[in-house]
């Protein structure tokens, strides 16, 4: 880096607008305000337009970041907005929750000396202004193939595949288990990091090219894999790993003990922050103990939080640089006044006239190195101590479902329940049936998913070409 | 959307009696499943068991009795109405083969889905043997409907306004000490299905509950339904909803279904406030 370059370049990225954290922990406004035009512009001038660029190596989906930086330095923020829908229908959801510092900007040139470009807060900019300004990008879509594609489930792999397979011209129908569209991002992540309103105008998007979204149509159940394969060309199927688990510790059955999923579910999808408005009742309490460290489990906290628990705390068995959450969500956690008990783990609930009234917990110290190369817990013998608590959130991730798998002998999964498709085309052991998402890999990430969507329609696209007959469950490849 | 093609009165004052237009579902619903439902789009998801399927006709029954806000609501839908939101066939069927002498236990309005299991259990080959209890005669549901695929029906009432007078368990408990049993089979509130399973357990026989915890979206991705069976977690939604009544922890069930007692009798009372024309007399 020459001496002149390096004098010009803002060692600090320009701060993102956020409501004040004594205000926001009781609302369930978002959290992040986002730039404005003005500081877009001033924070897309730090990016040094690298010829070789790590930031897409960083993205699972390749958006073109220095190109989209470029357009919003020159003020040409429509057409950066559709530089990105080339490659990535949900810009205003990946801009608020992709963990950007693992990703493109953990890859950032100027990350190394100085802070990273905010290339999240840029994205999503892009996107919100667009949406203001009632423009939504431009799609071009190939013309009609004839061809149909079911997709099943529409979180963030399925409505990615749907996307990129209707923009190849293929007929699609998503299959949605529940009364509204979106999967994790309607039932998962609350309002205040990702508001529904920009869900909602990503599958309007979707909806505009034409696919079709049948709700309250479980795969499994109500349709089999069978009548899939009868009536369309290929399937993907994207179902996530909504199974909650448990930690097997007595009291996990009294009132006041959740999963992460319910709790959320409840709050978000059937809006219970809003009861008696809306019917769907939801139990806070005045202390909130969430186990887990993860995004769902800040999530969670910060929802109990928000619904008036007068202390909400997060008991994680690690430390806190070992906590998987994203940095910006434990910040925001930290700042809104959530209680860290790290190094702590549950031994078991205490229950009063079946509710829940404490929560026993046992220090952890921290030895070698485990299988998944994080620092092992160790329970600290003696060392069992008790907190008051009157909820107890699980939030220590979930596994597959089998709803769909255990309806479809010839779908080999692994031994954890998981659909065994090829990572780089999403191809199952049934012909013309594809999968991808957290059904495949396990828990992972709104963009990981999306990026396995988007191999899978790519795939999708080269089989449906290179085929004539249509499948047949009973004669498999 | 499901359209409601009719709607009937069955027991005064509260318990209704719908059928609605589902012909897919009808298509693939087998007796002991259940349907998740929402009514509109500020509404509660709540699950509902199968009263009746029919395919030919492409129509199931539903049995609600207005207790609360939801089931109120859903009792002032008229014939032609939709439901916004019907969700299923969700869980696992009844397990049906020929077994013998089958006993169906039903108490309350609970009694509904024992017509579209007992019919199935009969077409088997089984005997089937239904005690139906009520508090009182007029409290009755479903007695003509479980004739048809009964061998005998035993009407039990707790004032002895109809058949022998006492609970359900008091009628079992008389019909397995004179005669064998392969199956018994119970539907209803809570503490009746436990009572039966508890009255079984001294003779040995196989006894098989439907659950009915609280539940939000049916298809194993809450949690909310969860039930301890033999001390393992179990969700009522997608293992169930019907499990060996001897194994389930009854106390802890019982206990989770109040969680919201408070919550849905306030929402039953503003809602009441709203649409104070409706309860004049009862004021």
């Amino acid at each position: 880096m020459d001496k002149h370059r390096s004098e010009r370049i803002m060692p600090e990225r320009t701060p993102i607008p956020e409501q004040d954290p004594l205000v926001r922990r009781r609302n369930f406004e978002e959290v992040s305000l986002g730039y404005n035009p003005e500081q877009a512009v001033r924070e897309a001038q730090r990016c040094l337009q690298c010829k070789k660029p790590l930031c897409i190596d960083g993205c699972p989906v390749h958006v073109p970041i220095p190109k989209f930086i470029a357009l919003i330095k020159e003020g040409n923020f429509q057409q950066a907005l559709s530089e990105i829908k080339r490659v990535n229908l949900l810009p205003g959801v990946c801009g608020r929750v992709c963990p950007q510092e693992r990703q493109c900007e953990g890859r950032c040139t100027l990350g190394k000396r100085h802070q990273p470009v905010a290339i999240g807060a840029l994205e999503r900019f892009a996107a919100d202004w667009d949406m203001k300004h009632g423009v939504n990008g431009s799609v071009k879509q190939l013309s009609a193939t004839g061809k149909r594609v079911a997709i099943i489930g529409s979180g963030p792999s399925g409505l990615t595949c749907a996307y990129d397979l209707a923009m190849l011209g293929h007929s699609v129908v998503i299959f949605e288990a529940l009364h509204e569209p979106g999967g994790v991002l309607v039932y998962g992540i609350p309002e205040f990091r990702l508001p529904k309103s920009i869900v909602q105008q990503e599958i309007d998007t979707l909806r505009e090219m034409g696919v079709e979204i049948i709700t309250n149509a479980v795969v499994g159940k109500l349709i089999t894999m069978e009548e899939i394969l009868r009536e369309f060309d290929a399937c993907f199927i994207g179902t996530g790993a909504g199974f909650p688990r448990f930690m097997g510790i007595e009291g996990e059955e009294l009132c006041g003990v959740y999963s992460a999923n319910e709790f959320l579910t409840r709050a978000n999808l059937m809006r219970a922050y809003n009861f008696p408005e809306y019917d769907t009742p939801i139990k806070v309490g005045d202390r909130v103990a969430v186990v887990g460290g993860g995004n769902v489990a800040m999530d969670a906290v910060r929802t109990a939080l928000r619904l008036g628990a007068e202390e909400a705390m997060i008991i994680y068995r690690r430390s806190m640089s070992e906590l998987p959450a994203r940095v910006e969500e434990v910040r925001h956690a930290r700042e809104e006044g959530v209680r860290f008990e790290l190094c702590t783990n549950p031994v078991r609930i205490i229950g009063e006239d079946g509710w829940v009234a404490g929560i026993e917990c046992v220090r952890m110290n921290l030895c070698g190195i485990d299988e998944t190369g994080r620092k092992r817990p160790e329970p600290i013998p003696g060392s069992e101590f008790v907190i008051e608590v009157d909820i107890v959130i699980m939030a220590i991730g979930t596994g597959a479902n089998p709803v769909l798998t255990e309806n479809t002998e010839e779908l080999r999964l692994n031994s954890r329940g998981y659909i065994i498709a090829d990572e780089e085309t999403g191809r199952t052991s049934i012909e013309g049936v594809f999968a991808g998402g957290d059904i495949v890999t396990g828990s992972a990430t709104v963009i990981s998913a999306m990026g396995t969507g988007r191999k899978a329609a790519k795939a999708i696209h080269e089989y449906l070409q290179s085929k004539k007959r249509r499948p047949s469950i009973s004669a498999p490849a | 959307m499901a359209k409601i093609i009719e709607k009937r009165l069955i027991r005064l004052p509260d318990v209704f009696y719908f059928k609605v237009q589902a012909p897919r579902l009808s298509a693939r619903a087998r007796p002991g499943q259940f349907v998740v439902i929402r009514l509109h789009e500020k509404g509660e998801r709540i699950p509902l068991s199968l009263a009746d399927i029919n395919p030919e006709e492409g129509t199931i029954s539903l049995i609600v009795m207005a207790v609360g806000k939801t089931t109120y609501e859903m009792s002032l839908l008229k014939e032609g109405d939709e439901i916004l939101d019907l969700c299923g066939p969700l869980g696992k069927p009844t397990e049906i083969e020929k077994v013998g002498r089958v006993v169906l236990v039903g108490g309350g309005f609970g009694v509904a889905p024992l017509y579209p299991i007992g019919r199935e259990f009969k077409a088997a080959g089984n005997e089937v043997i239904t005690i139906l209890g009520a508090r009182s005669a007029d409290l009755v549901i479903y007695e003509r409907e479980m004739n048809l695929v009964s061998d005998r029906v035993i009407i039990t009432t707790n004032d002895g306004s109809r058949g022998v007078k006492g609970l359900v368990t008091d009628a079992l408990q008389g019909l397995l000490s004179s005669e064998a049993a392969e199956l018994v089979m119970a539907v209803g509130p809570g503490v009746m299905m436990k009572a039966v399973a508890e009255t079984t357990r001294a003779y040995g026989v196989k006894t098989v509950v439907s659950l009915n915890p609280l539940m939000i979206d049916g298809t194993g991705m809450c949690g909310g339904c969860r039930v301890l069976v033999g001390g393992k977690t179990k969700f009522a939604c997608i293992d169930g909803p019907e499990f060996d009544g001897h194994q389930v922890n009854w106390d802890s069930l019982l206990c989770r279904q109040r969680m919201y007692v408070h919550e849905e009798r306030l929402a039953f009372e503003e809602w009441k406030k709203r649409h104070a024309h409706m309860f004049v007399q009862e004021d």
